[in-house]
Formats: structure tokens, sequence, C-alpha cells
């Protein structure tokens, strides 16, 4: 479990403000940080008071255009692939590019640039290059985006060498995580879940990092092991809380990055409860949840009393209609019925 | 030559060597490929040596260029070292990538040289990122994307292009027109002569050159590179060049008739130079093999010390993924 000492103050913000605040920070600390993507100022070129009205889709960039100017904070025309591509070669040349790239389904647009230069650029050349970039989206559903807005695909992306993966589910980690995602020298992609960016949390006022490959334990339990991915890790919370009341001490662990993946701290945890259920909210084959299954079934099969249970989405795309998108989110009976199933209770 | 740029007879004569240099440099992988040691595939310059000589004789260490599957040409030009890059074909740890990479990733940092790249186009992205790079530092260094025919079927030619249009990004975007897209020619693949007018749509200067012609090469990279330089953004040359090697080494061309190839060489960019330098006094016979002896002699060294030296060892596969360490 990550600690930290701040002898600063602490106040509750979002996870959206706390995004927010780690490109503000980081960027006053660093000049060559930038920060763009489509609508990231809003108004672009018209000048007061609409040139920075916006500050991104879900205002995430509020306020960067205006502390830090137009060479630093772009709006850009709707180019992923030119996006990305630009990005490589910017940090290839030494600078730290933080590109919005909004909803983590428009991604493929720039797969190539994210697998083909991104990923493989510093391994190709010996180690000549580093690719500093950060990419950050809003994934997942239960807005009613639908299927070309609402994907996860951190598996994907978790799956390609060379690139880093992060899952924040708290406004503490998420500013943590982004600050040292920014800082880290491998193009990182950074998945914020929609349906977190309103949570709340005291958030310290400093720029504080929170580790790559550390996961925590969001909370202690003997009897079984529930592994949540982002918004997932809230909900498993919430579940623990009401299998509690039956007696079920269920213990939480939120991964916080996929790549570098904690495996330690779920082998150890696997270790003493013997029953894992993974939760994921992403369709099932090749996903982070059959990785972690695999994982443990490989270094921990003699602690486990019963197979690895996995609680994921269906094998489609995400709906619109809301009986069928909630059909597709793993809900708490559903994530209940498994942590029971394992115990057989 | 006197209605061209002037250009001091020091510049032409290094331009010579360099040409001189890719020309010898790229016969000998020819050859040593075809002996069978060598891993991968290799594309070869030959016929396309005016143009990376003509652009890269503007640039210095800091300014940036990106290249093709097809890079020996660019690699050397830009100043990168003829034992490094033999080393890095063979797959040798003291290769310029410590053998990760090959003839078709070969790439020398500390020069500008941000690679060559074998995924079609893949200089575009890389080379307009370096660009921003340096709006952002403000500095004055510019960087050169370079493809191909076949490269301007690419997206993101177009979506970098837009980019650096509305940025006014110090790239030059080098279309080098060879004619064919391995097996596929011009006349099917575009529905234009001129790949410059791709250009128009973005309202930047698009050109026409011979690329076999070093002095014009060299007189339109000035003028377009000072653009650059100065802030007012990017460019679009393409150089006509004629393709005398084949796709790869080991491609046999049945696709393509004997007429072709003989127009081809008939361009011949190295023997019209050196004609043209005889012409004007500047040349010697016996100059030239000095020049080319010197290149031979380091050819043989650099392929020698390269069949000599270290692989690197199987625990380092996984080295260089990630920067520093990787997890918990």
């Amino acid at each position: 479990m990550y600690t930290a000492e701040h002898t600063v103050p602490r106040r509750p913000i979002t996870l959206l403000q706390a995004v927010g605040e780690a490109m503000f920070q980081a960027m006053e600390a660093d000049e060559t940080v930038v920060v763009y993507g489509e609508d990231v100022v809003g108004g672009a070129g018209l000048g007061d008071p609409y040139e920075g009205a916006m500050g991104g889709t879900f205002g995430a960039t509020r306020g960067l255009f205006r502390r830090f100017g137009p060479t630093r904070v772009r709006d850009t025309p709707i180019s992923e692939a030119g996006l990305v591509g630009i990005a490589v070669g910017a940090a290839a040349a030494g600078i730290r590019p933080v590109v919005d790239m909004m909803w983590s389904s428009f991604t493929p647009l720039a797969f190539d640039q994210i697998h083909n230069q991104a990923a493989k650029l510093r391994y190709m050349f010996g180690g000549q290059a580093s690719v500093p970039l950060v990419l950050r989206m809003a994934i997942g559903a239960g807005l009613g985006a639908a299927g070309q807005h609402s994907d996860t695909l951190y598996s994907i992306y978790t799956h390609l060498p060379g690139i880093k993966v992060v899952v924040p589910t708290t406004p503490y980690d998420a500013k943590g995580l982004l600050l040292e995602s920014i800082a880290d020298d491998d193009p990182v992609l950074f998945f914020e879940h929609m349906r977190l960016y309103n949570t709340r949390q005291e958030v310290p006022e400093d720029r504080y990092t929170v580790p790559l490959g550390s996961a925590s334990v969001t909370r202690p339990g003997t009897d079984l092991t529930i592994v949540g991915i982002s918004y997932m890790a809230k909900s498993a919370l919430e579940v623990a809380g009401a299998l509690a009341v039956d007696g079920i001490e269920a213990e939480v662990i939120d991964p916080r990055s996929l790549s570098p993946l904690d495996s330690e701290t779920i082998l150890e945890s696997v270790r003493k409860t013997g029953r894992l259920v993974i939760v994921d909210e992403s369709p099932p084959r090749c996903s982070i949840a059959a990785d972690i299954a695999a994982m443990v079934s490989e270094q921990a099969f003699d602690a486990l009393a019963v197979p690895v249970r996995r609680v994921t989405s269906p094998h489609s795309p995400v709906p619109l209609s809301p009986p069928l998108e909630n059909a597709y989110i793993p809900d708490a009976a559903r994530v209940e019925a498994a942590a029971r199933a394992v115990l057989n209770r | 030559m006197s209605d061209r740029m002037t250009i001091a007879d020091r510049t032409l004569l290094e331009m010579f060597e360099t040409m001189t240099k890719i020309r010898l440099f790229e016969e000998r992988v020819t050859l040593e490929y075809q002996r069978g040691d060598m891993p991968g595939f290799v594309h070869t310059y030959i016929g396309a040596e005016a143009t990376a000589t003509g652009i890269c004789a503007h640039l210095s260490d800091d300014d940036l260029i990106a290249s093709t599957h097809r890079g020996h040409g660019h690699s050397l030009a830009k100043g990168c070292s003829i034992a490094g890059m033999f080393a890095e074909l063979y797959g040798r740890e003291t290769g310029l990538c410590k053998g990760r990479g090959g003839s078709m990733h070969i790439a020398d940092f500390e020069i500008g040289m941000l690679g060559a790249n074998a995924i079609v186009g893949g200089s575009i992205g890389l080379a307009t990122g370096g660009a921003f790079a340096q709006q952002v530092k403000g500095t004055s260094n510019v960087a050169v994307s370079f493809f191909g025919d076949g490269g301007s079927g690419q997206g993101i030619l177009y979506e970098s292009m837009n980019l650096a249009s509305i940025w006014k990004l110090p790239v030059i975007y080098v279309c080098e027109n060879n004619g064919w897209a391995e097996s596929t020619p011009v006349s099917y693949a575009q529905s234009v002569e001129d790949l410059s007018r791709r250009a128009d749509g973005f309202g930047i200067p698009g050109y026409v050159v011979d690329g076999a012609d070093v002095f014009a090469v060299y007189e339109v990279a000035a003028e377009t590179i000072e653009r650059a330089r100065r802030g007012d953004g990017p460019s679009f040359i393409e150089a006509k060049i004629p393709r005398i090697s084949a796709h790869y080494v080991g491609d046999t061309q049945k696709y393509r008739n004997e007429d072709d190839l003989e127009a081809a060489r008939g361009r011949d960019p190295l023997k019209r130079f050196r004609s043209e330098l005889e012409a004007a006094g500047i040349l010697t016979e016996a100059a030239v093999q000095g020049i080319r002896a010197a290149v031979v002699e380091e050819l043989d060294r650099g392929v020698a010390a390269a069949k000599a030296d270290p692989w690197p060892t199987a625990d380092g596969v996984t080295d260089y993924v990630y920067s520093g360490a990787y997890g918990a």
C-alpha cells in the first residue's frame, strides 16, 4: 500500500480537477511539457473571451491556455494519427507532449503510431531514443455514449512491449500517477473512467507522485481477493462492504497500473486468501483479467482453493439502450455472486 | 552551370564524395548480402544519391531527418559512420542500434538521424513532431521527412501537412518519386503526374525537381530550408529519381520492362555529377580514383570489423524496451 507524507493542506477535489492540477503543476515545473488535443483550449484563435473558455471536452485542461499560452497549449484538428505521430517525434526530439485523445475509442485511429512508432523506437534504435509522451483519454460505459465512445481498451495497450498503461481510480492516485506519467521517459497511456470524474477526495496541494507498478490494497481482508480495474475497483469496495454484513471479509486490490503490473501484491494476497475474483469492464478475450488469472494460476496455483473467477463485460460492443448497457457493465450483483461462488457461500 | 546558384568548390567536392560513398556502400552491401551472412532485408539507394546529398548538405547535426526502409543513403549523407552502419547491418552489438534494428531501422540520434523506418510513411509524423519540438524550444533547426511515391498514399502525410501548415512547422517533406512502389508504377497508383501538387491542398509551397541533378536539389533545398528556419513554415519537394536498384536486394523485377531500367540507368546522378565537375575543371580522373580508393578502404575495414564483432547476448533481448527500471 502506498503511503506518502504530505505536510501541505489537503482539500476535497474531483478526479477531473486532480488530473487538471497534475498537468498544471507539471507544466509549471518543466517548460518542456506541452498539452494539445481537440478542444483542450476551445475557441482556438478567436481571442478573448472565446479562446480558452472550454478547457477540454470534460474541462480537464481548463486554465492551462490562459496560464501557459499558445505555444505550449494547443487545440488541434481532428487527426488522431497525426497527433500521436507528432507526439512521438516531438518526444524523441526532447519535449514532453501530453496529448488529449478524448476517448480511448479514438485511439485505434492512431494505433500504428502507438504500436509501430511510440512503442518500438527506443528498442529498435538500441536505446538511443526516449519517447516521453502521455496520451490521456476517457473510458467506460454507463453514460449512454454507446459503441464508439465507451471502450476501455487498456488491455490492448498492456499487450504492447514499450507502452505503459495507467488506470487510476481515486483523485489522489490520479493526480500522483499523472505527474509520474508525465515525468516518465516512456510512452504512457493514461485511462480516466468517465464515471469517476466526479468522485471527490482529499488531495494535497503540492506536486507529488505515485509510482507506476504499485498496486493499492484498498481494503484488507482474509476470505477472498477481489482485483478491480478502474471503476470496477470502486465497485469492488462497495461489494466488499455488502459482503462484510454477512461476515465475509474481502481484500480489495486496485492495480493502478497495468503495465507495469504489481503482480507481487496480487500474489501475496492470493497466497493469504486462496480465492481470487477479477472484475474488468471489458469483453473477456485476451484481456487484463485473463492475463492476471493466468499469472496467478502459474505462480500461486498451490495457494488457490478454487479456480480464479473473472467478472467481465460480454463479448460485444457497448450498446446504447439502458437495459442493454446495464447488462454490459459488471454490476454489484454479478460481482457479489462471483465472490460467493468462490467461497461456496 | 553559369546560371545556377554558386556553390563553393569545396562543397561540390564534399557532395561528390558523399554520393560516391553512398554508391560504393550500397554496391558493397548488395555484394555482401548476396554472400548470405547478412540477416534480414536490404533496400539500396542506388540512383537516388543526389537527393539525400543535395538536401543534407544544408543540415547540421542539430537538424533532424527521418527516413524510409531505404535509409542507407540518408544515413550516410547525414553523417552516420560506415563502421557503425555495417556493424548494425550485421546485427552486432557494436552497431549504431546495437543490432536491435538492422537495415530498416538504422538511426543515429547524436547527429539528428531519427531513424530509417520500415512502416511506409513512418518518417512523416516523426519529422513533423521533430519540427514541432524545435518550434516549442524556439530553435532555428529544421526537420526533413523522406518518403517515396508509395508513401504519398498514406493518410499520415495529409494529417501531418495540415498540422504543419496551420502551425507553420519547420519541416520539409521530401517525396522521392522513383516511379515505383515496389512493383506498382506511379502511372497506376496516382491520378496526377506531379505528387508535389498534394501540397497545394494545404497551402504549402510545392516543388518538382530532377532528383538526379544534385545542383537542382541543392538549390531547392536551400530555399525551403531557409524558409523553415525563418519560421515561415513547411515546404514539399518532389524529387524525381531514377530507381536504378531493384526494390530490395534479390528482387528480380519481373514487373518492370527493360526499357524502363535502361532509362533509369541513363539518368545516373553520380555519372552526371562527375562529368559536370570534370568539365568545370573541379575534378580530375586521379582525384576520382583517390576518393574511391579511400571509400573502398573504409568499406573494407567496416565489413571486416563488423564480421568480427560480437553478437548481442541472448539475455539482452529485453534491453531498451523501456527507459530505466520496469515494474516494482
